[in-house]
C-alpha cells in the first residue's frame, strides 16, 4: 500500500492503496465518488471515462501510481458550461434508459464539445464509439449531443 | 481454430521438423545450434550465422529476411496499417473499439485519442500496452499488406522512412523506444522474435552489406 493525494473535482483526496491499483478503484473506493463506473476493466467499454486535465481518460487502465499532480475531474465535479449543456441536453432529450453507461457517456460528449463546437455526426461517432450502451440509446445520444452543440452557440 | 486443434498442429510441425533434421544427416559443431534457432520463430539467428555467405548481396539478403521476421511480426505489423485504422492481436483484427489515426498518428484531435486508454507504460491489470511513444506509423510508413521486399525498398526511402539515412535508420531499429516495446509488450502478447539487441545487429550487418532487398 503507499499514499497518495488525488486532485478530484478541485479537491484533495488522500487514498491509500496499492501503486498498481485503477484509478478508477481509487476514485471509487478511495475517494467515495461513486458516479465513474465499473463496466469491462479492460478499456472496452468507456463505462470508467473521466477527465484528467481535460482530457478523456479510462480510469480503469492507469494506475493510480501514474496520475501525479494532473486534475481530475469526474462526473460529479463537471461544471464546464459544455458539460452543463450535455447535462441538459441529456435530461431534454432523455437520453438515458438504464442508465449505468450514462457517467461515461457524458463525459466523453463534454470532451467532445470542449474541443470541437459543432460536431459533425462522423465526428460524434468517432468520439463516443469507445462508450458501449447496452440499452443502444445512441441515437438520443448523437441527437443530445448535436442540441448541447446548439444551445451553445449563441 | 482451436487452441487445442493448434496445439496438435504446432506438435506435428515440431515433430516434421525433428525429423528432417534427424534424416539429413549428423551436423557440425553449431550447425545443430543454427538449425534449431532457424526453425524457432521466437529466436532471431545472429549476424555470425550469415558470415559464410560470401556472395555480399546475397548475404544482404539473407540478413534482412532474418530481421523481416521482427518487421512481420504481428508487434509491429499492427500499428504499420495501410489504412486509418490499426490491427491488434496475434491475428491482426481490427482494433476494437475503432480509432483512426488522425493527424498526426495519435487520434482525431476531438474523438478517441489513443492516450484515452494507452498510457505511459503497460498495463497489465486491465491488459492494455502502453509506451510514451504510442502512435500510429505514418501512412507512408504503412507495411501491411505489401511483401517483405518492398518494406525493404520502403524503409530505405527517404521519402518514406521519416528522412532517414542509413546510419539513422539503423539507430532508429536498434535503439528507439517505441519499437523496443515489441519485445516487451506486457503480459498475453507475444513478444517479437529475438532481442532488439540482435534485431538492430541484424539491420546493422545487412547496412554494411549493401542493404540489398529480397525480390518480390
Amino acid at each position: 500500500m503507499a499514499a497518495f493525494t488525488l486532485s478530484i473535482n478541485g479537491q484533495a483526496h488522500a487514498v491509500d492503496v496499492d501503486p498498481d491499483t485503477p484509478l478508477l478503484w481509487a476514485i471509487r473506493d478511495g475517494a467515495g465518488l461513486t458516479g465513474t463506473k465499473y463496466g469491462c476493466g479492460v478499456a472496452q467499454c468507456g463505462a470508467c471515462t473521466v477527465h484528467i486535465d481535460g482530457q478523456s481518460t479510462r480510469s480503469c487502465s492507469l494506475p493510480v501510481s501514474a496520475v501525479g499532480d494532473r486534475k481530475i475531474t469526474t462526473i460529479e465535479g463537471l461544471s464546464s458550461k459544455e458539460g452543463r449543456a450535455v447535462q441538459a441536453a441529456w435530461a431534454a432529450i432523455d437520453v438515458p434508459q438504464c442508465g449505468y453507461c450514462q457517467s461515461g457517456q457524458v463525459m466523453s460528449a463534454t470532451a467532445l464539445l470542449e474541443q470541437n463546437k459543432a460536431p459533425t455526426d462522423r465526428d460524434v461517432d468517432l468520439a463516443m464509439n469507445g462508450n458501449i450502451c447496452r440499452c443502444a440509446t445512441y441515437v438520443r445520444i448523437r441527437a443530445a449531443i448535436h442540441q448541447a452543440a446548439k444551445s451553445l452557440e449563441g | 481454430m482451436s487452441r487445442v486443434r493448434q496445439a496438435v498442429l504446432a506438435g506435428f510441425a515440431g515433430v516434421l521438423v525433428a525429423s528432417l533434421v534427424a534424416v539429413a544427416g549428423p551436423l557440425l559443431p553449431g550447425e545443430a545450434d543454427a538449425a534449431s534457432r532457424a526453425a524457432d520463430s521466437t529466436q532471431l539467428r545472429p549476424v555470425s550465422d550469415f558470415a559464410k555467405i560470401r556472395d555480399k548481396q546475397k548475404r544482404a539478403i539473407a540478413l534482412f529476411e532474418e530481421a523481416g521476421k521482427v518487421i512481420t511480426s504481428p508487434r509491429c505489423m499492427n500499428c504499420h496499417p495501410a489504412g486509418d485504422r490499426p490491427t491488434q492481436t496475434d491475428a491482426m483484427r481490427p482494433h476494437q473499439p475503432l480509432v483512426v489515426r488522425g493527424e498526426h498518428g495519435l487520434g482525431p484531435p476531438s474523438g478517441l485519442a489513443c492516450t484515452t486508454c494507452h498510457h505511459q507504460a503497460n498495463f497489465d491489470p486491465a491488459g492494455v500496452p502502453g509506451n510514451p511513444k504510442w502512435a500510429l506509423a505514418p501512412l507512408e510508413m504503412a507495411w501491411q499488406g505489401k511483401t517483405l521486399g518492398q518494406i525493404c525498398v520502403q524503409i530505405k526511402d527517404r521519402t518514406r522512412n521519416g528522412d532517414k539515412d542509413m546510419a539513422a535508420l539503423v539507430h532508429h531499429m536498434a535503439e528507439d523506444e517505441l519499437v523496443g516495446w515489441g519485445w516487451h509488450p506486457g503480459e498475453g502478447r507475444t513478444p517479437a522474435p529475438g532481442t532488439q539487441k540482435q534485431f538492430g545487429a541484424l539491420i546493422k550487418a545487412w547496412a554494411e552489406a549493401g542493404a540489398a532487398c529480397p525480390k518480390g
